[in-house]
């Protein structure tokens, strides 16, 4: 059932209702479901070993699926039966007009929609075969998995280096974290620019700097997913280039999933671009096919700039 | 009548006016307020100061008044401060991380802070009884320092959750975000992100309800802190007396000496007042300092 590096099935010393034991003996797995953090930052070294192990498995089929994905606030869908599958270290870009659902869909891979109340979810995302919101799945595990950064700038109003040391420090992390932080930077391409003053304030950094802290931070979780909601538009053209150069490099690494207002954003980084209106995903392919020859009418109205 | 190519009316200075007005009658309401405070504080002076003096300090209180002290009420409103802080402040703050936090938004939640803001301002004397019903005589703790605590603590418990939960309502949702994001907890959300930006709002409200608690007497009285007082409390099961009380009784005596030494007891609470008062904000701005 389970062919991928990552599942979420419960660990052994965890309630097991309803679910069927999945634990493979030859595949230790990262763990999303109800068990505590420290157990899930244990698991993480051995799902790495895993991904490098068994790279042709992931050729295969994409790291993330949605299927049939509808969000409903109240009763107002804000996204409508949407389905797209997201490949493994690509950029997938979702695209669209304002107010077309894509930043609510981006939200729902690592469930930060949970915190606004009153919204439902139908349908699958599924992560590695496993349903993100099924019943035993842990968000809080779900969201060390799949970092997300936001459309401002948000640091933490402490140092530099708190900043970035913070989240690996409450998920058990036991390797040395001087180092982990200063990979991270190095990783974000703002190491050079902050390494003689890791413990000034996080806000005396720029707009520019502030974001590439943020992605730093989350990177530092050495998450799977990265999803970027709109993370250039707080920032000017200088620091956006620096970002779109930097998210290139991740790639190599990372799944990215991007959420853009810029269709030249789009159209630059990306591999595949999903186009949203109204809640429907209208098209979604290959970055080139969609911005050359779209199937769509919709879309090539949009792309060649006529509304939106 | 319309001039149709200048549709605003210009009437610049009459809004200039008006503003100005504006201004002069809020500068007379401060001022006034000021003055008013000045004069009584000035006539408290005058009465009390010739009797502050280290005997007046240390010695417990006297049917002479030239023997007259405060010793007794002194130690028992700072026992009595100490304890309402250490019962009042944890409880109160923890509510409201748990309102704010953890209680799901929604009618109910509406519901429990209209009745929170309706408790801070129930009168006192209510508290009093409540205090008496339940600590003294319930609980059967008598007329004890942790009856007065247990009571002062739950007339100043709204104000320190309301206060709490405005101070936590303004750390913005994005740095909670951030937390989320890396597989925070919302206990580690709140602990390490919201109670930090938090804390100089949520101080200004422990100081705002602690200097509440300091002149209360209506709830004293009514739980019975006792008026003559010569030796000091050693535990919180033994019978008090606090200033406020002590003042009370003095101002309620015929004898004009004793209605100085009233004034005189007044300019001490007003300094522990102070002193408190400078505490917090220099811990608040100690807090704001660091990065």
């Amino acid at each position: 059932m389970n062919t991928s590096e990552t599942n979420f099935t419960d660990m052994p010393n965890c309630s097991n209702k309803g679910f069927p034991p999945q634990v493979n003996p030859s595949a230790p797995m990262p763990n999303i479901t109800h068990c505590d953090t420290q157990a899930v930052g244990n698991e993480k070294t051995d799902g790495d070993a895993q991904t490098t192990g068994k790279p042709e498995a992931t050729e295969q089929q994409p790291l993330l699926q949605l299927k049939q994905v509808s969000i409903f606030y109240d009763n107002n869908a804000a996204v409508r039966k949407t389905s797209f599958p997201i490949p493994k270290h690509k950029i997938t870009a979702i695209i669209g007009p304002s107010g077309c659902g894509k930043s609510t869909l981006l939200r729902a891979i690592n469930r930060m929609n949970d915190f606004i109340p009153n919204v439902r979810l139908t349908g699958k995302i599924l992560y590695n075969n496993q349903d993100l919101y099924s019943k035993n799945v842990d968000p809080v595990a779900v969201r060390r998995r799949i970092g997300m950064v936001f459309q401002k700038p948000n640091p933490f109003p402490k140092s530099i280096y708190k900043n970035i040391a913070w989240g690996p420090g409450i998920n058990g992390y036991q390797g040395s974290m001087p180092e982990l932080v200063e990979q991270s930077l190095k990783q974000a391409a703002l190491w050079n620019e902050v390494k003689n003053r890791l413990h000034d304030s996080a806000l005396s950094l720029s707009g520019g700097q502030q974001q590439r802290l943020c992605i730093a931070r989350t990177l530092a979780m050495q998450p799977d997913i990265l999803l970027m909601d709109e993370p250039c538009s707080a920032l000017d053209p200088i620091s956006t280039a620096h970002i779109e150069d930097l998210l290139f490099k991740l790639k190599s690494n990372y799944t990215i999933v991007i959420v853009t207002h810029s269709m030249q954003q789009a159209a630059r980084i990306s591999d595949y671009t999903a186009f949203m209106e109204t809640g429907h995903l209208i098209e979604y392919g290959d970055t080139d096919q969609v911005f050359t020859l779209p199937k769509q009418k919709r879309t090539e109205e949009y792309v060649t700039g006529r509304f939106g | 009548m319309i001039d149709k190519n200048n549709l605003f009316a210009n009437n610049l200075v009459q809004r200039h006016r008006t503003a100005k007005i504006f201004a002069y009658c809020c500068a007379i309401v401060t001022w006034a307020g000021a003055a008013l405070l000045i004069a009584l504080i000035y006539q408290i002076c005058a009465d009390g100061i010739k009797w502050l003096d280290a005997q007046f300090l240390t010695s417990f209180p006297s049917r002479f008044y030239y023997k007259a002290g405060i010793k007794s009420a002194l130690v028992g409103t700072v026992y009595l401060i100490s304890l309402v802080a250490l019962i009042a402040i944890p409880v109160g703050v923890a509510a409201a991380i748990y309102l704010e936090e953890f209680f799901p938004p929604g009618r109910i939640n509406k519901l429990v802070e209209l009745n929170i803001a309706n408790l801070a301002g129930v009168p006192s004397i209510v508290y009093g009884i409540i205090g008496l019903a339940i600590f003294v005589r319930g609980a059967e703790l008598g007329r004890s320092l942790i009856s007065g605590a247990l009571t002062m603590s739950l007339l100043i418990l709204p104000v320190i959750i309301v206060a709490s939960r405005e101070a936590i309502k303004t750390v913005p949702l994005s740095t909670r975000q951030a937390a989320f994001a890396l597989g925070a907890t919302r206990w580690q959300t709140a602990l390490a992100h919201v109670l930090p930006a938090a804390f100089p709002g949520i101080l200004t409200g422990i100081i705002l309800a602690l200097s509440r608690a300091i002149g209360e007497t209506a709830p004293l009285i009514m739980i019975g802190a006792l008026t003559y007082v010569a030796f000091l409390p050693e535990g919180p099961m033994d019978t008090f007396t606090a200033l406020p009380i002590q003042i009370y009784n003095w101002v309620s005596r015929p004898q004009q000496e004793f209605h100085e030494l009233a004034a005189g007891a007044i300019i001490v609470l007003l300094a522990v007042l102070l002193l408190m008062n400078a505490s917090a904000i220099f811990i608040r701005y100690k807090a704001e300092q660091k990065p």
